[in-house]
């Protein structure tokens, strides 16, 4: 199978040397302990922090597109959303209302709370709808920093459900995540952080 | 008319106010009088030191010497600049942009008003030169710091914010516009406010100035509108070049957000 996603060398003062090989319609889970490294690896492959080493997108390096091209494919969904307008629905640039509020639907968020101030939401609404915003670009691969944090128990269902069918469609998602069982559940592969460097689970 | 000249007898009954000062503190036990009576001696030395530079210059009516003391009064308002705000970058990267934007804020005002409006002969006489310039560079001091000010101090506040951006594809310049807005908008707001009070709440330095050296209130009223154009144009410029400065040193060739430049 061809490699999406194809990580050599990764590495930063703080974390490192990554090697990773992603399919098409993968998930790779990292587990291990807070501080070890995890959300440092996916912000190394969005490239939000300085780090060297080579990252393969279906054969293009990232240095041969400008940063934002980069991104957009391989989109980077925080433990901690990020906001920066007012109002909900101001976050989701030209995506057409339904879209938007099919999806939130499917996670359990009303379509009311669109045009909410963000200020109005709950910390778990936050992170759905900004793992909704992400989804709506519909990238090849997703990286995703404990996307269920927050969640109750059927809020997880149902966020599993959408990236399952997300993964069965071609995406390829690297996720960082604290409960073991979620990563038996999504990942094919399956990996341990400690102290800035990961092993095979 | 002719100005009214001061002599030191004059200025001595004033300096009794200062010792009514130092009395009241001593009285209600404020214990202000000792640095009451410092920032007095400061002051009058400090003045009395520039009032003969000043002379020294004039006389010496050198382009380079005048442009020298331009420079060190650039040099001390960039100091000022970037010791202001509460967060810094890491090296000397404040004083740059202090030192730039102020500089460059300074000198483009300051020529524009002494080549088209005032036209001294020649445009560099110091006696225009000098006073224009300390005073240009009081106001864009003042706009300058508070616009870094307001950058810096946003900028942590909004990395969520601008990262969420930067991570679904938004170019860097996108994700930090509304922070430089911002922090323009907050160094134009104090030649906004002295505009608006000017002559009704307050009467202008200069104006002032110019009225009890002898001039004509019409005359001096119309400097003191050329200088409020002067101010505000060059409040702009530095709110404008400290910001943009402040935001592109906090980025990188992969259009990063670099908090880690920051202290």
């Amino acid at each position: 199978m061809q490699a999406v996603l194809l990580v050599k060398q990764l590495r930063s003062e703080f974390a490192g040397p990554f090697e990773l090989t992603l399919g098409k319609g993968e998930c790779a889970a990292i587990t291990g302990p807070s501080g070890s490294g995890k959300s440092l690896f996916l912000r190394m492959i969005a490239d939000l922090d300085p780090n060297q080493g080579e990252v393969w997108l279906n054969g293009r390096e990232r240095t041969s597109m400008p940063a934002p091209a980069w991104r957009k494919q391989a989109i980077y969904v925080s433990a901690e959303s990020g906001w920066w307008a007012d109002a909900v629905i101001e976050h989701f640039g030209a995506n057409s209302r339904s879209a938007i509020a099919d999806l939130s639907a499917r996670l359990g968020v009303r379509a009311d709370l669109l045009d909410a101030p963000v200020a109005q939401l709950s910390t778990g609404e936050k992170q759905r709808l900004a793992l909704v915003r992400a989804l709506l670009h519909d990238p090849p691969v997703l990286l995703l920093d404990e996307p269920t944090g927050p969640l109750d128990e059927n809020s997880v269902v149902q966020v599993e459900a959408l990236l399952r069918e997300r993964m069965a469609a071609g995406t390829s998602i690297l996720l960082v995540t604290h409960d073991p069982r979620q990563a038996e559940r999504l990942g094919v592969q399956r990996y341990w952080m400690t102290a800035g460097h990961m092993e095979t689970a | 008319m002719t100005p009214i000249l001061l002599t030191p007898v004059d200025i001595s009954v004033a300096a009794i106010l200062i010792v009514l000062d130092a009395a009241l503190s001593i009285w209600l036990k404020l214990r202000l009088h000792r640095q009451l009576a410092i920032a007095s001696a400061r002051m009058v030395v400090q003045l009395v030191a520039v009032g003969y530079v000043l002379r020294f210059i004039f006389a010496l009516d050198n382009p380079a010497a005048t442009l020298l003391l331009i420079l060190v009064m650039v040099l001390v308002a960039a100091r000022e600049v970037a010791s202001r705000p509460e967060r810094r970058f890491k090296g000397g990267s404040n004083l740059v942009i202090g030192a730039i934007s102020v500089g460059f804020a300074t000198f483009v005002t300051a020529i524009l008003a002494l080549t088209t409006a005032i036209r001294p002969q020649p445009w560099f006489d110091p006696h225009y030169a000098i006073p224009l310039a300390g005073i240009i560079l009081g106001n864009v001091l003042n706009s300058a710091s508070l616009s870094l000010d307001s950058f810096l101090g946003s900028v942590r506040r909004e990395r969520p914010g601008i990262e969420a951006r930067l991570s679904l594809g938004e170019s860097y310049r996108e994700a930090i516009a509304p922070l430089v807005r911002e922090a323009i908008r907050r160094g134009l707001l104090p030649i906004i406010n002295q505009m608006s009070a000017a002559g009704i709440v307050t009467l202008p330095g200069i104006m002032t100035g110019q009225i009890l050296a002898g001039l004509d209130p019409l005359e001096a009223v119309k400097y003191q509108i050329l200088l409020m154009f002067l101010l505000s144009g060059g409040s702009g410029l530095s709110a404008l070049a400290t910001s943009y400065l402040a935001a592109w040193r906090l980025t990188d060739e992969r259009q990063r957000l670099r908090l880690d430049r920051l202290l």
